[in-house]
């Protein structure tokens, strides 16, 4: 119990009945200032009749309006901010690949409460002071580089702001500066063993023993390839900008779920289609309010994550509840041939056979006809001189895939170092059915 | 009495046997024979070389999907139905042949063919009790011009 201990995670630990009284009381006071602040929201909930001081229980959350992305990018750059700007210190902004950017902004006591939460996270995989983590995230209007480096430091552990890019260095720092911890995407990550291979180093011959892997969904097929390759304990860390950044929730040592930082992120499930609330345990879509964050408030925020909520208590003795592992996303999705389909799963289905690396994509073409092909790419590594082997290992990945999504899918097997690498978040899915010219 | 084989998983497109051949021409490794199987959408090139070590490193270094493995090479001889009766002779002995190809040089006037068994170690057993059929040792081999 209480393993990795350090008065930062205090927090974890409320008893649940203080921990829901201070959740009622934060909800009350951010729903009250958001209904004063944001013209936006306010008429919303005055469309609902919902006033602020209606919210007397924990449940009357359901009362509130939900929020969405689309309600960043139509209120883009400032329109959900509740306070004055002279009161905001910080701005970050998405990629925006889909139109425009979505825009967060956080006063001092915001960046306060999201370093204490990445302070909690690193507790959690138990880094503390004397650990060196090379931060690999990239740094910039990204929340994943700077958030994790204000954590990293304030917890009293080394930072090396690496942040993404020319890994050959990387790998030379790593090894150099005695890095013990990592946190990164588990794409980039997975790239950096193998260009230390390239150079003739093995990460596992290094002192680095941790990582926090997270900004893209990710499988347990995935986690083992990485503890495989690199000799590191691999925690999924979750977090989104829309709530602050890196560090929203994180797996503990019992690596069975993440627990949420529910003081200040207050999580419910809902059915995507009805919005109704479900009870804990059951599959839905993540659902968060930020509960003590006041530059912008997000009020029951949809974040198109599928996930349950487990409210057993965890072997490691934190009180605050977990969700399971988010390997599905609403906005990864696509659909073949009628079918839902989730990277995720074609993850699972590839890295289960032996043979695979852990690159893949997915090409998504539509045929003269109007049939959709879904072509799955994935590197193989060597030790075959028959075909016969090599069609039996492609056989065997097609089953797999079938096996796991119900439908065909054209194998392409490539040789390692095919698949183009990156150096953030993973693109995996290339839809070419409304481009007739790519095809 | 065997050779070691390299062999490198290739992409079919166009390209993709000519990087394998270069990185062993810019190691300084020649190869004395090879054979390229292919399907529709992926290819395997069979190499031999003396420096099969070399080769293997190099290729690997250069993260390729490289394997090693046993083969075998028997004298044919170079007339009407000489592949034939090594065909037969293998055939008397149970051995089953998964691929086989010629080598660019011969012996003796003979030609050279390279064998894939199943079983390497006990098809050399095999064979070398079997007076019609004449293995070429790694010796000889690397020697033929």
């Amino acid at each position: 119990m209480m393993k990795n201990y350090n008065p930062v995670s205090a927090q974890d630990y409320l008893p649940r009945e203080l921990l829901k009284q201070i959740q009622l009381q934060r909800l009350q006071k951010i729903v009250a200032h958001e209904y004063e602040h944001v013209p936006v929201y306010r008429e919303r909930m005055d469309e609902r009749g919902v006033k602020p001081e209606h919210i007397k229980t924990l449940k009357d959350i359901a009362l509130l309006p939900f929020m969405m992305k689309k309600d960043l990018r139509d209120t883009y750059p400032f329109g959900l901010f509740a306070m004055e700007m002279s009161d905001v210190v910080r701005l970050h902004a998405s990629s925006g690949t889909t139109g425009k950017p979505i825009v967060v902004g956080y006063s001092k006591e915001d960046i306060d409460v999201w370093v204490s939460c990445m302070m909690r996270a690193l507790v959690a995989a138990g880094v503390g002071p004397g650990d060196i983590i090379q931060n690999s995230y990239g740094y910039g209007l990204f929340t994943g580089g700077l958030g994790a480096h204000y954590g990293i430091e304030n917890l009293g552990a080394t930072v090396v702001p690496t942040s993404g890019g020319n890994t050959e260095r990387q790998v030379m720092l790593m090894r150099d500066f005695g890095v013990t911890g990592i946190t990164c995407t588990p794409t980039y990550f997975i790239h950096l063993c193998e260009k230390a291979l390239q150079m003739g180093l093995d990460v596992r011959d290094f002192p680095i023993r941790v990582g926090l892997f997270g900004a893209e969904p990710w499988t347990e097929e995935m986690r083992k390839r990485i503890e495989g390759l690199s000799g590191v304990e691999a925690f999924d860390i979750y977090g989104l900008s829309e709530m602050s950044g890196p560090g929203v929730g994180i797996e503990c040592e019992c690596h069975s779920g993440l627990h949420i930082f529910e003081d200040h992120f207050y999580p419910e499930i809902i059915d995507p289609d009805t919005c109704e609330v479900l009870p804990d345990g059951e599959e839905g879509e993540l659902v968060f309010t930020t509960i003590s964050k006041y530059a912008m408030p997000m009020i029951r925020y949809r974040t198109r994550d599928i996930t349950h909520i487990i409210d057993e208590p965890c072997a490691c003795g934190r009180t605050i509840r977990r969700i399971a592992r988010i390997s599905r996303r609403s906005d990864d999705m696509f659909i073949v041939r009628g079918v839902n389909v989730f990277p995720s799963q074609v993850e699972s289905a590839l890295l289960a056979v032996e043979g695979s690396l852990p690159h893949y994509r997915i090409l998504l073409t539509r045929r003269p006809d109007g049939l959709d092909n879904m072509t799955v790419e994935v590197e193989i590594s060597g030790g075959f001189d028959k075909i016969k082997t090599l069609e039996e290992l492609q056989a065997k990945f097609s089953h797999s895939v079938e096996r796991i999504l119900g439908i065909h899918a054209v194998i392409k097997m490539v040789p390692p170092n095919t698949i183009p690498r990156s150096e953030g978040k993973a693109r995996r899915v290339f839809d070419n059915r409304m481009n007739p010219t790519n095809q | 009495m065997k050779l070691k084989q390299i062999s490198v998983f290739v992409e079919n497109k166009p390209g993709s046997v000519g990087y394998p051949c270069k990185v062993l021409a810019d190691a300084g490794i020649n190869i004395t024979t090879l054979t390229l199987a292919d399907t529709k959408d992926f290819g395997i090139l069979r190499i031999i070389s003396k420096n099969w070590q070399e080769a293997y490193d190099v290729l690997k270094a250069r993260k390729f999907a490289v394997s090693v493995n046993d083969v075998v090479a028997l004298e044919v001889e170079n007339t009407p139905g000489g592949l034939s009766r090594v065909l037969e002779a293998l055939e008397r002995q149970g051995l089953n042949v998964e691929y086989m190809y010629a080598s660019v040089f011969g012996v003796h006037n003979r030609a050279v063919l390279i064998f894939r068994f199943d079983d390497t170690d006990s098809a050399v057993e095999k064979l070398a009790g079997c007076p019609d059929l004449k293995i070429v040792d790694s010796e000889l081999f690397f020697s033929l011009k």
